[in-house]
């Protein structure tokens, strides 16, 4: 029991951990960090740094937390698929 | 019809419909008051939570900050939406999992003091006032401008509605009626700015508009923006002005901050499992993003509408907008080359940077005011940043209705977080104050009691902030944010990731992250504002951003005085087992 507490905890904490580095990746390292340089490119008429910062970000976001909503429910139902999940 | 009759029949039957709902759902036991009974559907739960949070500052103030900022204004796009990420993947679920009433009670029996939760309930009731004020100034604007009462009668209203939901329906009451708000204000929200964006660029998706060309000519809107303002004496629109640090830091706190905040994380105590809450934190970002990737093309449009309609026009050829908000002192024009029309460029039009009015009136008819010109540069123009959103439609000359549409959204939008406030206020004081700590032998129908005392008061309290404005409104925003992010993101944070952080940790981390945030924005804020500018900040980061170094001040304090004191106790160890399952 107690083992296999401590592989569903380490498995969530890869998750959430790659995760979150793509939510730092997008919005302090596209939008603020190396904004300037991907500015440079222009698609359609946004320059790319200036987009990631007033809309890419936060359409990735969203979609950072489905990701993470699904491979957790995944990982709940490998671990704890007998157990109930209310309180 | 005239668009003030339909303001008040839009402004009224959306009222009519929170005091139906209200009715409805009224609390019987304090499970219902403080979590509507844990029964709440995740997707309702998401628009609750949408609507709660986007604020007064989000639907009226946000588009309009963005477009004078330009890409500085990013700061609040990805600060206030990048914290739900935060919220789904490190705090939701196992606050849910914990399964109690408020974020204090968290806090309190995670480090096992009383001490932890006192320092706790302090924060969030700073916290929640701080914001209270800003929403009901919001209630405020839109009363005054639209249904011409006055500002303090128009503050009795919105409190007396609040007052019903809130008081009678608790929870239950608040979240029913904020699904129903989150539907007025983004439908209030894309309206006018579908228009508009068909308007500019003739692509009827405002995101896309926003980088679309615009009609009629092969110049793309962001480009004409960029020249426009740089012919005016701005920066380029889409170039940032702040260093890199600063815009970084103000981000983070902003981020870290909206996870902290006690009336958005108590949402997710309301749904009835583990799995509800992180799908429920998804459903809310996507119900924000609707709304805050149409800001920046708002802010856009918003901006080039705004030159394009009163520069070098003649004042008595003026569009009706601006002699509006003129009357109602948040538009003022200064004559100062005298040839009748207006010019508007970069700097401050007046000395003093407020408009102090007389009551006279000039040639022109303009109303005269009693700040000298600053001679510096030649803008005419002083304009409060916070009518952009209010003023969009009239600006580009849309229908009555949709005008009126705003007015009720700009409504919708401030009394859904007040509302939100005021429960996590009255609970934090209901609960955690009395029941747990000062009057532990209250049954539940008295703390039932107490709580609803509890919000009557507060709603008193925050309808005087209202009525009676405190000027640094504006100022203490950035508290709100800097405390979240520096008390209670941290210590909840670590509450649930390590195991070995212990009461003593917690409790100095938190009242050193509160000392060391407050005192540098009172620093700069109140006591010594001529400071305030960059070469005097540490390492340049604003009071806005100093929240982050707050929180890593926290973090790092808590540590080491955890790792020369004892372990918690067994039972807390249990305790975070259990909430790490889901």
């Amino acid at each position: 029991m107690h083992r296999k507490n401590t592989t569903y905890w380490k498995s969530n904490l890869k998750i959430v951990i790659s995760l979150l580095i793509v939510w730092f990746l997008v919005s302090f390292g596209f939008g603020i960090i190396w904004s300037d340089a991907l500015d440079n490119i222009q698609i359609g008429g946004f320059k790319l740094g200036f987009w990631f910062a007033q809309q890419g970000s936060i359409f990735v976001f969203v979609i950072i937390i489905f990701i993470y909503v699904l491979l957790l429910n995944r990982l709940d139902k490998k671990h704890f698929s007998k157990s109930s999940e209310d309180d | 019809m005239e668009t003030q009759t339909l303001t008040y029949l839009f402004v009224g039957a959306s009222f009519a419909l929170y005091i139906g709902i209200a009715f409805w759902s009224r609390a019987k036991s304090t499970n219902d008051f403080y979590v509507a009974g844990k029964g709440v559907n995740p997707i309702a739960n998401g628009m609750a939570t949408a609507a709660d949070w986007m604020s007064a500052a989000s639907f009226i103030s946000m588009a309009g900050l963005i477009a004078f900022l330009g890409k500085d204004g990013s700061v609040y796009l990805m600060g206030w939406t990048g914290g739900y990420v935060l919220l789904a993947l490190l705090l939701a679920p196992y606050l849910r999992k914990f399964g109690q009433f408020t974020v204090p009670d968290f806090i309190g029996t995670r480090y096992y003091s009383n001490t932890a939760r006192l320092v706790a309930v302090i924060c969030l009731i700073f916290v929640s006032f701080t914001y209270i004020a800003g929403q009901m100034r919001g209630v405020g604007i839109v009363f005054s401008r639209f249904l011409e009462v006055d500002i303090d009668l128009g503050v009795i209203i919105g409190m007396i509605i609040v007052f019903f939901y809130a008081v009678m329906g608790g929870m239950k009451g608040i979240t029913y009626t904020q699904v129903a708000q989150y539907c007025v204000m983004i439908f209030a929200y894309l309206v006018p700015a579908i228009f508009i964006s068909i308007l500019i660029t003739g692509n009827p998706v405002p995101q896309l508009g926003f980088g679309d060309t615009l009609t009629g000519t092969s110049t793309y809107l962001l480009d004409k923006l960029d020249q426009v303002t740089i012919d005016l004496g701005f920066g380029a629109y889409t170039e940032n002005t702040k260093t890199n640090i600063d815009i970084f830091c103000i981000t983070a706190a902003l981020m870290f901050g909206t996870a902290g905040l006690p009336h958005v994380i108590v949402r997710f105590f309301t749904v009835p499992k583990v799995s509800d809450a992180r799908k429920s934190a998804g459903y809310a970002l996507i119900f924000i993003a609707l709304l805050y990737t149409t800001a920046p093309a708002v802010a856009a449009f918003a901006r080039i509408n705004f030159v394009d309609s009163i520069q070098d026009v003649e004042y008595s050829a003026a569009p009706d907008w601006f002699k509006n908000w003129e009357n109602i002192g948040l538009i003022a024009w200064q004559d100062k080359n005298d040839d009748q029309s207006i010019q508007y460029s970069s700097g401050n039009a007046l000395e003093g940077v407020r408009p102090d009015y007389s009551d006279r009136r000039g040639k022109n008819g303009e109303r005269i005011l009693n700040n000298r010109p600053n001679d510096n540069n030649v803008n005419e123009i002083y304009i409060d940043r916070d009518i952009m959103v209010l003023a969009n439609p009239e600006i580009a000359k849309l229908p009555g209705w949709v005008v009126a549409l705003v007015a009720a959204g700009g409504l919708a939008a401030a009394l859904s977080t007040a509302a939100g406030l005021l429960l996590v206020i009255s609970s934090s004081i209901s609960h955690d104050l009395l029941k747990k700590t000062f009057m532990p032998r209250i049954n539940e129908k008295q703390e039932l009691l107490f709580a609803r005392i509890a919000s009557a008061i507060a709603i008193v309290i925050a309808g005087l902030f209202g009525i009676y404005p405190p000027a640094f409104v504006a100022q203490v925003v950035a508290f709100a944010f800097g405390l979240a992010a520096s008390t209670i993101f941290p210590a909840l944070l670590m509450g649930i990731f390590s195991k070995r952080l212990n009461k003593e940790g917690a409790i100095t981390g938190m009242i050193f992250g509160l000392i060391f945030t407050s005192s540098y924005i009172i620093y700069f804020k109140f006591i010594n504002t001529s400071l305030n500018l960059p070469e005097n900040w540490l390492l340049g980061i604003s009071p806005e951003g100093i929240g982050f170094v707050g929180m890593l001040i926290n973090f790092a304090i808590a540590f080491i005085v955890s790792s020369v004191t004892n372990n918690p106790p067994k039972e807390i160890n249990e305790m975070v087992e259990n909430i790490r399952k889901p």
